[in-house]
């Protein structure tokens, strides 16, 4: 695709340099000459945004280390000496940050536009997976750096994570302590985590060199998805690309700018300003915002696959959910790449992305949160006033025949004209029974729109009728509810439907609409009409 | 008909006690303060005043360990020292806090105000000649004092309950200066041994019994009501500042980052459409 390089050294210099490493050339041809298809749009600006963020965030992360103290009694107030007193450290810091959320933003875009334009399809398959894997060291690198500030959320975060690798079969326990470096998340964690943290950036820069070798070996995708064939189908790099990208550059910058100086906090959470405290669990435990839609996934598994217990087959979901991307290239059966040209492909891909959008929200959301319900929670009180009030202790033979006992004794309380019994028991075979004789037996009905607040209010009118009832016996209607926990399984349904189902059979069914010829023919179309 | 608990319900009943025992808090209402806005700034003398009310009330009980004596007198501190010219005398006169025209800034270990402040502090120290502990007159330098050596002393002395560290309070909580300004005016009066009824606290009983009270600090400016409220506003401003106090600075160089962004933006287009040109795309 790059084709000869057309690069020609014009002074001594850059001959001798050029025969000796070609680096000048390497540059030239891969930033100046290179050929761009010229329909590009804004969707093809993220990568250059990409790499401005992975800067940022190494640039500023190294100046952060530098006065950054990775021990659990220092590393919170070091960041707030970070902020209160190195010079600019507080912008840095929100710069870094901040730098993290803008960076998941733009690799949320570029990862939706690879997937609505077919990016992924040959010959750029090994493209996509580097992707993929950048994207998988950078939930690492956030998830460890979140870490470092040692904050409640830090803290906690970090716990349940490493537990959820535990939970892995045979593996987890091993993989779980090694990381922790201990048997809970301590000074060795922070330890580790701080040194890793440092070292994933770069391994990530180096993942992103082999990804922008294979961009340049198979090209850039375009809107149409229609392979380039001469020269009218694309642009040089340089200027045409280098300043749009620029320009976009620009706009993010500003959107970068808003948070810096406006909501530094605003994409944090108030907890992490709280310092880790072992001993008390915060109200919720919730991850970054670009992590919620896999939290949602976790959490959504709350019952047992067979052999595979909920929490499991949750750490096995989530980490499918990345997975699958990786064989997608193979799982996606259309010759046609981009979806402008798959009309049917394209609704599936809108809900796709709603769906993502969803995900995230439940991740957010207290999971027993009812979004839904059939009717109201009721509950029926039945006393008994008046009446005579007798108690009497009995003991079963055996702890088996404890119910047969209770039942018994009922009898004998209705013999005696009971209204009520009721049975508390007190050990294994031991317990008392109180009856009321005679009275009038009362019933009251509740009914509140969820189970704490029917309890509220059994506990109001309890008091209500205070000691006008020696007991009450009580009964609860809990309704159809629909809750978090259901969206988030029917949203991760969807997620993984649209990749193991609709994408390999309707790649085969549907009938796509008319791919163009050229690149450059649509877009010459363009400008006569 | 006969019917008994069963034990499971029982059971059930008690798990869903706890789960609700936390109750419910008010959200709390928004208070206008001057550094609400995208381009608001502090009121230095709700600051100063926040200051007399932290170090009256609040620091008997709460520490504020990221805080030192010398970050009043930096710039953007409310004690900050400035000299300033009378346009009338011509003289050199102090300000303390935010001159309206400028002035030139005195340096914390050189401003009499902030130094006063940090020597009316008694500091736990060691002898730097015998190694024994002694109590010393504060610093500049000195980290605002801490009412109690450690977590079990300041526990024991408050009922088993933590005054927590107030240095970035307002961010450490949701709804931030609004809630703290809620909670210190939300007592509803009663209590329960040493719970105290509140509004705002989540589940509504909390161990601090109410710090404020009418007329109980003196302000030297006759015209500032000595109100609950008014103590609220101002000790909630000191707060903010303390857990922002560069906040002045962000949004002024926020400002001059995104002019200067919008103009290159501009320049940057103008020149995409001149690259472009003719390249139908
Ligand atoms: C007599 C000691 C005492 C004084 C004086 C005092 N507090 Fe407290 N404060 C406490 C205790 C104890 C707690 C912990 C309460 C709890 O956890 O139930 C607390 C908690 C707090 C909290 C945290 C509430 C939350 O959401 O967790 C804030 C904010 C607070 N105090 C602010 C102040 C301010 C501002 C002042 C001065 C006007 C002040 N306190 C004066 C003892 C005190
Ligand atoms: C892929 C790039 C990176 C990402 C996505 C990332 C992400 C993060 C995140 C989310 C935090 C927590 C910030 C907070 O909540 O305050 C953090 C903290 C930190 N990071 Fe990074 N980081 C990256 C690169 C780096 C690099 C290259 C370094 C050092 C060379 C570094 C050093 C630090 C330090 C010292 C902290 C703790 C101080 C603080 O919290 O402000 N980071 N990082």
């Amino acid at each position: 695709m790059s084709g000869p390089s057309t690069y020609e050294p014009k002074t001594a210099f850059t001959r001798w340099l050029d025969k000796r490493l070609p680096i000048i050339r390497f540059g030239y041809d891969s930033f100046v000459a290179y050929p761009t298809p010229r329909n590009l749009n804004y969707w093809w600006t993220f990568g250059a945004i990409l790499a401005l963020c992975l800067v940022v965030q190494i640039v500023s992360g190294v100046v952060l280390a530098m006065h950054y103290v990775p021990h659990v009694d220092y590393a919170f107030a070091s960041v707030q000496r970070i902020e209160r007193d190195v010079p600019y450290g507080w912008l840095i810091q929100n710069m870094h940050a901040v730098g993290a959320s803008m960076f998941f933003l733009a690799v949320y875009l570029h990862m939706f536009k690879g997937l609505y334009y077919g990016s992924y399809k040959a010959p750029r398959e090994v493209l996509w997976i580097l992707g993929c894997i950048i994207y998988l060291l950078m939930v690492a690198t956030a998830f460890l750096g979140y870490s470092l500030p040692w904050g409640q959320m830090s803290f906690w975060a970090a716990t349940v994570i490493t537990n959820l690798i535990g939970a892995l079969p045979l593996v987890g326990e091993g993989l779980k302590n090694w990381l922790m470096g201990g048997f809970s998340v301590d000074q060795p964690t922070l330890n580790r985590f701080f040194s890793l943290h440092y070292l994933l950036p770069f391994v990530i820069a180096g993942v992103v060199a082999l990804h922008i070798w294979a961009l340049h070996e198979s090209g850039q995708n375009n809107p149409t998805g229609v392979d380039v064939k001469s020269k009218a189908d694309t642009v040089p790099f340089t200027p045409h690309a280098t300043i749009k990208d620029l320009f976009a550059v620009a706009l993010f910058l500003i959107l970068f700018s808003v948070f810096i100086f406006y909501m530094p906090d605003a994409l944090g959470h108030a907890d992490n300003f709280i310092p880790a405290n072992p001993l008390q669990t915060p109200p919720e435990i919730v991850p970054e915002w670009y992590l919620l839609p896999f939290y949602a996934i976790l959490r959504a598994f709350d019952f047992n696959i067979g052999p595979i217990d909920s929490k499991l087959a949750g750490v096995l979901a989530m980490f499918a959910s990345i997975g699958i991307l990786f064989l997608l290239p193979w799982l996606d059966t259309s010759r046609v790449r981009s979806m402008r040209y798959r009309p049917v492909a394209r609704q599936f891909f809108l809900i796709f992305v709603v769906v993502c959008l969803v995900l995230g929200w439940c991740g957010g959301q207290n999971p027993a949160n009812i979004l839904a319900r059939s009717g109201d929670f009721t509950a029926s009180l039945r006393w008994v006033e008046g009446g005579q009030t007798t108690t009497q202790d009995f003991t079963a033979p055996s702890e088996q025949q404890f119910e047969a006992t209770a039942a018994s004794m009922r009898e004998t309380m209705a013999g005696r004209g009971a209204t009520m019994t009721m049975v508390s028991r007190a050990g294994a075979t031991n317990a008392t029974i109180t009856a009321v004789i005679g009275g009038t037996e009362q019933t009251r009905n509740l009914s509140a729109y969820s189970v704490e607040a029917l309890e509220e209010e059994i506990i109001a009118a309890k008091a209500e009728i205070g000691a006008g009832a020696p007991f009450f016996v009580i009964e609860r209607n809990t309704p159809m509810t629909f809750t978090v926990t259901n969206l988030s399984q029917l949203a991760t349904l969807y997620y993984f439907l649209f990749f193991l189902v609709i994408l390999p059979i309707l790649g085969l069914r549907e009938t796509p609409g008319r791919v163009p010829d050229t690149i450059a023919k649509p877009v010459l179309a363009k400008e006569v009409a | 008909m006969l019917r008994a608990f069963s034990s499971a319900a029982v059971a059930w009943l008690a798990l869903v006690g706890v789960a609700f025992a936390a109750g419910e808090a008010e959200h709390p209402e928004d208070h206008a303060f001057s550094f609400d806005s995208p381009l608001g700034s502090y009121d230095m003398a709700a600051v100063q005043r926040g200051f007399q009310v932290y170090q009256q009330v609040c620091a008997a009980c709460h520490a504020m360990t990221h805080l030192s004596y010398r970050h009043l007198g930096e710039r953007g501190g409310p004690f900050s020292l400035y000299m300033v010219r009378n346009h009338e005398t011509g003289e050199m006169e102090p300000y303390i806090g935010k001159p309206h025209h400028g002035g030139s800034f005195v340096s914390p270990t050189e401003n009499p105000y902030l130094r006063a402040i940090a020597s009316g502090v008694t500091i736990s120290d060691i002898d730097p000649s015998t190694g024994q502990p002694v109590d010393r007159p504060g610093r500049v330098s000195d980290r605002f004092r801490s009412p109690f050596p450690n977590e079990i002393a300041a526990r024991a002395s408050n009922g088993g309950a933590y005054p927590v560290d107030l240095s970035v309070i307002t961010k450490a909580r949701h709804y931030g200066a609004d809630y703290i300004y809620a909670l210190l005016t939300g007592y509803t009066g009663a209590s329960e041994g040493v719970l105290y009824e509140n509004r705002y606290f989540p589940g509504g009983m909390i161990a601090m019994a109410q710090p404020l009270n009418e007329g109980q600090i003196a302000y030297s400016d006759p015209n500032t009501p000595q109100t609950v409220e008014q103590y609220a506003a101002d000790v909630t401003h000191f707060l903010q500042w303390a857990a922002d106090p560069h906040m002045e600075e962000r949004k002024r160089l926020g400002i001059m980052v995104i002019a200067f962004l919008l103009a290159l933006t501009g320049l940057l287009f103008l020149a995409y459409k001149q690259v472009w040109r003719g390249e139908s795309h």
